[in-house]
């Protein structure tokens, strides 16, 4: 197997580009927003400092609390990794780990870090942790069934849920980007990144009130290296769910297509391109919309649900 | 018209219809007065962008001439004697007691848009001569379903009447497709009749509100007259 080293070294290639540039992404993301309100920001490298500073302070764990607490934020860290491995992040072409996986497993990967976190948020028997993961799983058992929906529409479009697959058929022809049932499993799918990454709408990653908070209060306990692993799995996160939503879904295209070190370089500039267009248009959304009430976030997720609901139809009934 | 160019003209209506029904999808949820107003417009643009795409892909004038109308019409000129009729205070509120809940609303909905596209599939199989027939005509019934959907369940006077011009708009997006030689002055008529309507109901609705605080209509089913 002669292509088995280049592949091997791609897919780390492919991790790096993850793990290294991802606080970068929310860095780029929180200024952005700053700017838009009318304000100076921190600097896009500040996500850098807190993580390091995070990591070089004593970690304090409640006597209280399990293995399980611990745990979380090393495997909250380590799933997007594995997702990585298994979505076209910086090459057209499957590499090594490109059929370990399909789409479903890459909503149980990030599901089952979200699950231990949550279960963690429970362990310390801290007031706002518990408050905090019911209403995740909350959130989370009301976006499944829209996950679901979505990789069922887009395995239905492209006839396949191997995400490089689906990369191909999309590449193929840009004409089959403008499919209705496509553009619906765009809508959804952005929707669902709102609601998956904790972002206004169904909440607010600024937010510094405990009370209000869904996400992020139930990290509140971890201290040290441990919230460090959790800040940073929630940029890799982030910067996942853009890399999917991107480089599978809406502009399949600017990977690498050939096994040249130098394509695949280019394809870093390109890709990150495109997530900064992204950013902007995250931004913008956010900016132009204001956090629900926590029961009205079943209507916004139902929306999403419906909209997956008539992708499928529309390509069932062969409608355009 | 060759044949990849007839592909790629019903690839982009197939993309401005989706987003049509989608606009519509939202009028019937949007909360916000404002809001709604937008997704109207947004569905009204929708309905110009087809009515271009099947101008060029038809090399007929008279779909130029019904974009331009519409646009000018529906996306510049209702929004704005809409909001000068009404007062811009309206626009400012949230409806937050529709008949339905949304999640059901939005299931009843899908339901409709199904009932629409079966129904069109009779008509569509007399229509075999018309290319784009089998997007518009489904699409402008899943509009006029979703419209009259609106008028149903929605309880504030401005989400009605963008129901009602809903229905007009999904009409016009199955017509285009089907008749695409209306004489000018029939398009013109069509055209101007809408902000004339907007206009009315505008008005009333700033009476309404006057004497009653209040543009919900939906509510006035309980009103009773004084004795």
């Amino acid at each position: 197997m002669p292509d088995l080293i280049p592949h091997l070294l791609a897919n780390l290639l492919q991790v790096a580009f993850l793990v290294f540039l991802s606080p970068l992404v929310s860095g780029v993301l929180a200024r952005i927003e700053e700017m838009l309100q009318g304000k100076h920001g921190p600097s896009i490298f500040q996500n850098y400092r807190d993580i390091a500073k995070l990591f070089s302070k004593e970690e304090l764990v409640s006597e209280d609390s399990s293995w399980v607490f611990r745990f979380a934020p090393r495997i909250q860290f380590v799933m997007p990794i594995f997702v990585v491995l298994l979505v076209p992040a910086l090459t057209a072409y499957p590499l090594f780990f490109a059929f370990m996986g399909d789409m479903v497993a890459v909503g149980f990967f990030l599901a089952l870090g979200g699950f231990f976190v949550a279960l963690a948020a429970m362990d310390t028997g801290n007031v706002y942790g518990p408050v905090g993961a019911s209403r995740t799983r909350m959130v989370g058992f009301l976006a499944e069934p829209v996950f679901i929906m979505v990789f069922f529409s887009v395995s239905y479009i492209a006839n396949s849920t191997i995400p490089y697959a689906v990369n191909a058929a999309f590449s193929a022809s840009w004409v089959a980007t403008l499919e209705p049932a496509h553009l619906l499993v765009l809508i959804a799918f952005f929707m669902l990144i709102l609601a998956e990454n904790d972002r206004i709408p169904v909440d607010n990653a600024a937010g510094k009130v405990e009370i209000a908070m869904i996400g992020h209060s139930k990290s509140l306990e971890y201290s040290g290296p441990g919230a460090a692993l959790i800040k940073w799995a929630g940029s890799m996160k982030l910067m996942l769910l853009a890399i999917i939503f991107l480089n599978v879904l809406l502009t399949p295209w600017g990977l690498a297509s050939t096994m040249a070190w130098t394509d695949i370089f280019l394809a870093i500039p390109l890709v990150l391109a495109k997530i900064f267009i992204f950013l902007l248009v995250l931004a913008v959304v956010e900016m132009s919309l204001a956090k629900l009430r926590l029961f009205r976030i079943s209507e916004f997720l139902a929306t999403a649900f419906v909209i997956c609901v008539l992708a499928m139809s529309v390509r069932l009934v062969g409608f355009a | 018209m060759s044949g990849h160019a007839l592909e790629l003209a019903q690839a982009f209506d197939g993309f401005f219809a989706a987003l049509f029904v989608l606009a519509g999808l939202g009028v019937i949820v949007a909360r916000q007065m404002r809001g709604t107003l937008y997704l109207f417009m947004l569905h009204a643009l929708m309905l110009s962008a087809s009515a271009i795409v099947l101008a060029i892909a038809l090399h007929s004038a008279h779909l130029g001439w019904v974009a331009l109308i519409t646009f000018s019409t529906k996306v510049v000129a209702v929004p704005l004697v809409l909001i000068w009729a009404t007062g811009s205070k309206v626009y400012g509120r949230r409806e937050v007691d529709h008949v339905l809940s949304i999640p059901l609303s939005l299931l009843i909905a899908v339901g409709l848009a199904f009932a629409a596209w079966i129904m069109s599939q009779p008509l569509l199989q007399v229509i075999t001569a018309q290319p784009f027939a089998a997007i518009n005509l489904p699409t402008g019934l899943i509009a006029m379903f979703f419209g009259a959907f609106t008028v149903t369940v929605r309880r504030e006077g401005v989400a009605q009447l963008m129901g009602l011009l809903i229905m007009e708009s999904g009409a016009f997006f199955a017509s285009i497709a089907i008749v695409h030689d209306l004489t000018i002055i029939a398009e013109i008529a069509a055209a101007v009749d809408v902000p004339i309507a907007v206009l009315v109901i505008g008005l009333l609705l700033r009476s309404i509100g006057a004497v009653t605080g209040s543009t919900r209509v939906g509510h006035m089913v309980t009103l009773r007259e004084r004795r």
